[in-house]
């Protein structure tokens, strides 16, 4: 257990740096935009971690504001088991095929469902109590690193296909925008807010918050826009050996998100232990809180 | 050519605001660090 984060941390970076020759010299040269349109190897996976990263952000939003009532957890239980089941049916019923953007597949639509209820009950059962509002802080803190990625690789893209950095008035950019925005005022909230509701208030900011993730992912079939078809679930066309370094990036990403997602819960753990020691302190006197209070066996990775 | 310099740059500003985040976590984890020590001395 010790040695799993530097051997995780060195298998990551090898599969970064597999991503990044795969990126650079395996991929085929597009026909129309040539070695430019290479920055979707970082563009597309960033966009793609900072939505899961919001999305877990949600789940476990949602979590710590129903633990605070027994009656709304329980609700919320069979609310998010209904959502998962109805919503794969749904999926593939013949009238909601019809609702379906042009392009999209009832398969995506119904795997994204079934993700609601796997995650609310994998970060129910692994983050008990306060840890949810660890793991919230955690997961909206490295979600909005990403978004930044996504913010500013973008342009830079774009620059040269569509000859301007930015469209303006464009709904996936200035939403993706926006979204960064709410995150942003997430943390900044967390931080300089000293209430005692603060992680209530946060949560619910976060909550609604993420309503714009859907808006942000769909406005590219329900708008119109300039930002390119998505290349998976539906829409645009990618040839298959570009797919394929796409998806090896992606895993790259993630693993790097996992392993930055983990250092910075565990800062968030020693900062509480801290906080925990110095409140004692001042309760009970110098030494004899620290000692009872922080284990600092686990304390630093 | 010109698009090259394009492609370059996301690359290194993707790693460069990465790095510039790996490093307030590092930075955060010394001041931490700190506190622990001094706490412990207590």
């Amino acid at each position: 257990m010790k040695y799993l984060f530097p051997i995780l941390s060195v298998l990551t970076a090898i599969l970064l740096a597999y991503a990044l020759y795969e990126a650079l010299v395996v991929a085929p040269t597009d026909a129309q935009q040539g070695d430019v349109y290479r920055i979707i190897y970082y563009h597309v996976p960033s966009a793609w971690t900072a939505f899961l990263l919001f999305f877990i952000n949600f789940i476990a939003s949602i979590q710590y504001l129903v633990n605070s009532k027994p009656a709304a957890k329980a609700a919320m239980k069979w609310i998010v088991i209904a959502i998962g089941v109805g919503g794969v049916i749904a999926s593939f019923l013949p009238p909601v095929q019809k609702l379906l953007p042009t392009g999209m597949r009832p398969s995506a639509v119904a795997t994204t469902v079934l993700l609601i209820p796997i995650f609310y009950f994998l970060v129910g059962k692994f983050f008990p109590g306060d840890r949810l509002d660890m793991l919230a802080l955690t997961t909206a803190e490295v979600g909005v690193v990403f978004c930044t990625i996504v913010l500013v690789t973008g342009p830079i893209w774009a620059r040269p296909v569509w000859g301007i950095w930015w469209a303006p008035g464009d709904i996936r950019l200035t939403s993706t925008l926006v979204l960064w925005l709410i995150y942003v005022s997430y943390l900044v909230l967390r931080r300089f807010s000293s209430s005692a509701q603060t992680q209530l208030l946060a949560a619910a900011l976060a909550v609604f918050g993420a309503l714009d993730v859907p808006l942000v992912y769909f406005s590219i079939w329900f708008f119109r826009t300039q930002h390119p078809q998505p290349v998976i679930g539906g829409g645009g066309s990618m040839d298959p050996r570009m797919l394929h370094v796409l998806l090896i990036s992606w895993l790259a990403f993630l693993c790097f998100a996992f392993l930055v997602c983990w250092s910075r819960f565990r800062l968030e753990l020693l900062h509480r232990e801290i906080e925990e020691a110095h409140a004692m302190e001042s309760l009970a006197g110098p030494g004899v809180a620290a000692k009872a209070s922080l284990p600092l066996t686990r304390s630093l990775p | 050519m010109n698009a090259i310099k394009f492609l370059f740059a996301a690359y290194i500003a993707t790693w460069l605001i990465h790095g510039i985040y790996l490093g307030t976590l590092v930075r955060r984890f010394s001041r931490l660090r700190q506190q622990l020590k001094e706490l412990q001395k207590k």
